[in-house]
């Protein structure tokens, strides 16, 4: 009953004490999960482009794909960050926040610092959005340490940075946005390459496919896994988890950081609140996308996804005359599916495992960290 | 064949409770030593410090003759001494591969791959590919999850990977418990082959005819002393829960060898 796979070597297949358990159907199956979950939800993706594109003429131009990757790229930068953080086994509520923040500071820095200097609006514009990139990242520090260092939540911890970000950004400018800054951002902002190709589209992209190798392809990635999967065994392994989790955060604080950035560049302005609904839409696109809620699971893939499954749904409805707030719905039915179905092919496993041997602390509910459910004993 | 793994007159008071008092016991190479005893005899105690997670009050711990001492488990792996608990620390939706080079992946080797850490798959697999063959493991694919493992398999796959990373000495914590009569034979039979290696292995166990089939000696404790060291010859089932249950006592021929072994 062994399995052997063209093209790959055997592992020890040739044992005669044999396979103690065989279920090949299952486990070749199984194999094939990630894959086939992203093709899966792939393919969900593409019945409702085709079924926009039968439903109006309009969905498929070039007016309407500078709409939705405009509506995604926010979304997709928050999205891939929230996914190393997700795949951990914890969760960042501040991610929109952050945005709104980093993008009113580097507004701001850029109508008060540079608007009374006269210089080349090149200094002025540079400064501005390393300023928001850098205040994502202290945002990202911010939740980075307390997650790893404290027992603290990532729920609690992010939920309570939430509310520093967006009343800080608010106090930036009294609730107001900021709209005196160089005239250049506004152009930088709204550049599109050959007609098709926005700037702030094209950072992103650039961001995301470099994102998609280092969680799928390198050492830092399986680090990210193995955390969310086990963080014992990461501990014991001599890995500095603690080091690991920091740098996680830190880098989901900085796309915040980019993709506040890219808000103000196409808005022309710093906007207190342009983040807002960006929360809870990056979250769904990775879950939508097959990342695990309990960690250990995820791709980049998925996540982009579902984050244009997310920005089709927005301006699909829009273009078939469809009240948009109908989006709101159906992101919420698509989510509670996809999930649904996830645990679905997650119950076969969970099942088997549970009948063979207990696996001490493998069901470690999600948003609690293993700090809080019995942290390294004596294990430095 | 050398003396590995000596420990002398080990002590750890916890508060005013002795957990373990004036304990001595040693490992040669590539031999099996047994651990056994009720619980509350301080099997576990003894575990922890030799696995570096806790500090012994007194005594003295030698590897290769030289003394060492473990501020933490870091410093037990770096001294050449590797732990597999009963949890087996397997992250369960990773694939074999990544679970047995946990902690210790191996890079691309160009400019680039250093700098970013991107993993060098094909070597890890066919790394772990040969490692699992040369111990005869049942693990019928390397790309499956761990979850996706039997609890041998599981129990196999961790004893591999801390006996691939280990040099010198390899503690296994109850690793037949909880395993169905084949997973048993699998489990024991790697850890013939891990012994085989050259490496010491002091083997936990509550299950006495697993103890028999696989150590050499047998160290027994009770009531946090040593109640006697059985040699091969005089290792029976009777004997093992004479000593275990205090029905017997220190008199045994076998306390005569051990010390007269330590004394050299």
């Amino acid at each position: 009953m062994k399995i052997i796979l063209p093209g790959r070597p055997v592992a020890s297949g040739q044992t005669t004490q044999g396979t103690d358990r065989p279920q090949p159907r299952s486990r070749r199956w199984r194999r094939g999960r990630g894959p086939v979950r992203d093709l899966w939800i792939g393919g969900v993706l593409i019945v409702i482009v085709i079924g926009f594109s039968i439903a109006s003429p309009y969905f498929l131009t070039q007016a309407n794909w500078l709409n939705t990757s405009s509506t995604a790229t926010e979304v997709l930068l928050l999205a891939v960050g929230e996914t190393f953080v997700i795949c951990t086994g914890g969760i960042d509520l501040s991610v929109g926040a952050v945005l709104g923040f980093s993008g009113m500071a580097g507004a701001w820095v850029m109508a008060h610092w540079f608007a009374v200097a006269s210089g080349p609006d090149v200094l002025s514009v540079a400064v501005g959005f390393l300023v928001a990139v850098i205040a994502g990242g202290i945002f990202g520090a911010l939740n980075g340490v307390l997650v790893a260092r404290t027992p603290i939540p990532p729920l609690v911890v992010t939920l309570g940075t939430l509310g520093i970000a967006t009343g800080l950004g608010n106090l930036l400018n009294n609730g107001q946005e900021i709209s005196t800054i160089p005239g250049s951002v506004e152009t930088f902002g709204n550049t599109n390459l050959g007609g098709w190709v926005p700037v702030p589209v094209l950072i992103a992209a650039v961001i995301t496919a470099w994102c998609g190798i280092v969680l799928a392809k390198t050492r830092f990635g399986g680090y990210t896994l193995s955390i969310g999967d086990s963080r014992e065994s990461v501990i014991r392994a001599g890995i500095n988890d603690r080091r690991h989790l920091f740098k996680v955060y830190l880098i989901c604080g900085l796309l915040a950081g980019v993709a506040g950035v890219l808000v103000m560049a196409r808005l022309g302005a710093g906007n207190p609140a342009s983040g807002s609904s960006d929360n809870l839409n990056a979250i769904a696109a990775v879950v939508i996308g097959g990342t695990s809620l309990f960690g250990g699971r995820g791709t980049i893939v998925g996540s982009v996804i579902g984050t244009f499954i997310i920005a089709v749904l927005v301006t699909g409805l829009v273009i078939t005359n469809v009240p948009p707030f109908w989006q709101e719905v159906a992101v919420g039915v698509i989510l509670i599916l996809a999930v649904w179905i996830d645990q679905l092919h997650l119950a076969g496993g969970r099942t088997r495992r549970r009948s063979q041997q207990s696996p001490p602390g493998s069901a470690i509910p999600a948003f609690i960290p293993p700090s809080v459910t019995g942290r390294r004993n004596g294990h430095s | 064949m050398s003396v590995r793994l000596a420990v002398h007159d080990l002590a750890k008071h916890y508060g005013g409770v002795d957990a373990l008092r004036g304990v001595s016991l040693q490992v040669d190479a590539g031999e099996v030593l047994g651990l056994v005893g009720d619980n509350g005899a301080g099997k576990s105690t003894l575990l922890k410090i030799l696995a570096g997670a806790t500090p012994p009050s007194g005594g003295e711990i030698l590897i290769d003759g030289e003394p060492v001492r473990f501020a933490n488990p870091a410093a037990a792996r770096e001294a050449g001494i590797s732990t597999v608990y009963q949890d087996l620390a397997l992250a369960d939706q990773r694939d074999v591969v990544a679970n047995f080079f946990m902690g210790r992946e191996l890079l691309s080797t160009n400019w680039l791959g250093r700098r970013v850490g991107w993993l060098n798959t094909a070597a890890m697999t066919a790394h772990t590919a040969g490692e699992m063959a040369r111990l005869r493991t049942s693990i019928p694919d390397i790309h499956s999850s761990a979850r996706n493992l039997s609890g041998g398999q599981r129990q196999v796959l961790a004893i591999a990977r801390a006996a691939a990373w280990t040099s010198k000495v390899l503690l296994l914590d109850e690793p037949t418990s909880a395993l169905g009569v084949e997973q048993q034979q699998q489990v024991l039979q790697l850890v013939h082959r891990v012994r085989d290696d050259g490496i010491a292995v002091i083997f936990v166990s509550h299950q006495m005819p697993d103890v028999l089939a696989v150590c050499q000696r047998v160290t027994v404790l009770r009531l946090g002393e040593l109640a006697a060291t059985l040699d091969k010859d005089q290792l029976t089932s009777e004997n093992l829960v004479g000593y275990i249950t205090g029905a017997k006592t220190g008199a045994a021929p076998a306390t005569g060898n051990s010390e007269g072994r330590q004394s050299r």
